[in-house]
């Protein structure tokens, strides 16, 4: 092993030795970080296919997976306190009833 | 009752020195009933909270976007290609930031700054991209009381722009405070509690993204 190698590993045992948990790799949010790219290109050529009625689903599919990346790992809420989890989705499920609700009554979905 | 500082689960320190107040010779953590740090709860709390202001303005403009009257709609003035870049940067200023919060917790200073300057620089991009898209809007007539599309398409984007100049002001700050060596405290977390809000902002753009340019009126 090389002096680099065992540096690297001296240095993410102290990141994990610093909050108690599991923190990934550099190298691990970089291939997260490439996913997203890809996922955003993929978004971003339905603009110039026409994918016709599968557009909106897939659009939709695509941003939840690219939200729940970014939560999930960047936020750290996959390794984090379950507590964490709890706080964030009482604001998100809460914010997604009223406004779906919102939107109901202005018959937003009839249209 | 509070007289050792817990951090996170990890194993309270045995003979650290500390005062009658909750204070250790880290500075600045305290004890706390859930074991965990009261500064995240209240930022995961805070996001949460966020949450709904966002989704009260995304609500909004999904309910107004197809208003324009005699004025220019989405389909005249959205720049599909130069959003997908300015989305693309604030996407790698999340890969940017998290790369600090891992400095930061290797207690790496040099690289926890350099990478917090990195995303505040992306940051700036971003922000420089919607600016000049909102002048491009305007120019093409479409000002902030052209229509009910404009109003409520201009609050929502310029309440996002806002958060991401906050950003930016927060991360240089916290770069020329660890450059300083002044952060009392956990320094680690401050980078993450930052990070939090950041990676939040981008996780609202990318909502945005979708929402309001992709998917077609």
């Amino acid at each position: 092993m090389s002096a680099v190698t065992d540096t690297t590993h001296d240095a993410e045992h102290a990141a994990e030795a610093h909050d108690g948990h599991h923190t990934p790799s550099d190298r691990h949010f970089i291939i997260i970080a490439g996913w997203l790219a890809l996922l955003t290109a993929l978004e971003t050529s339905t603009y110039w296919i026409d994918l016709g009625s599968f557009a909106t689903p897939l659009l939709l599919i695509m941003m939840t997976i690219k939200f729940f990346m970014i939560i999930l790992v960047f936020m750290h809420l996959k390794y984090d306190s379950k507590l964490f989890s709890v706080m964030f989705y009482i604001g998100l499920g809460l914010a997604i009833l009223v406004y779906s609700v919102f939107l109901a009554t202005f018959q937003f979905f009839a249209r | 009752m509070a007289d050792i500082t817990i951090h996170e689960g990890a194993a309270a320190p045995a003979d650290h020195g500390h005062d009658d107040h909750g204070h250790d010779d880290h500075g600045g953590a305290h004890v706390t009933s859930t074991g965990l740090s009261n500064n995240k709860l209240a930022m995961w709390l805070f996001l949460g909270s966020e949450c709904l202001l966002f989704g009260g303005l995304i609500s909004t403009y999904m309910l107004y976007r197809g208003r324009h009257g005699g004025g220019p709609g989405p389909a005249q003035v959205f720049d599909i290609p130069l959003t997908s870049v300015s989305s693309f940067v604030l996407l790698m200023s999340s890969l940017t930031m998290v790369l600090a919060v891992n400095s930061a917790k290797r207690l790496d200073d040099r690289n926890t700054r350099l990478w917090l300057m990195a995303t505040a620089l992306l940051g700036a991009l971003f922000v420089g991209g919607q600016v000049y898209e909102f002048t491009a809007f305007y120019q093409e007539g479409l000002g902030f009381t052209t229509s009910l599309f404009s109003s409520s398409f201009f609050t929502l984007t310029g309440f996002h722009g806002v958060h991401v100049t906050l950003g930016v002001v927060m991360l240089i700050a916290l770069a020329a405070i660890i450059g300083r060596g002044r952060i009392s405290g956990d320094k680690a977390e401050v980078v993450e509690m930052v990070g939090l809000y950041w990676h939040f902002v981008d996780v609202v753009w990318v909502v945005i993204f979708t929402l309001v340019y992709l998917i077609p009126a």
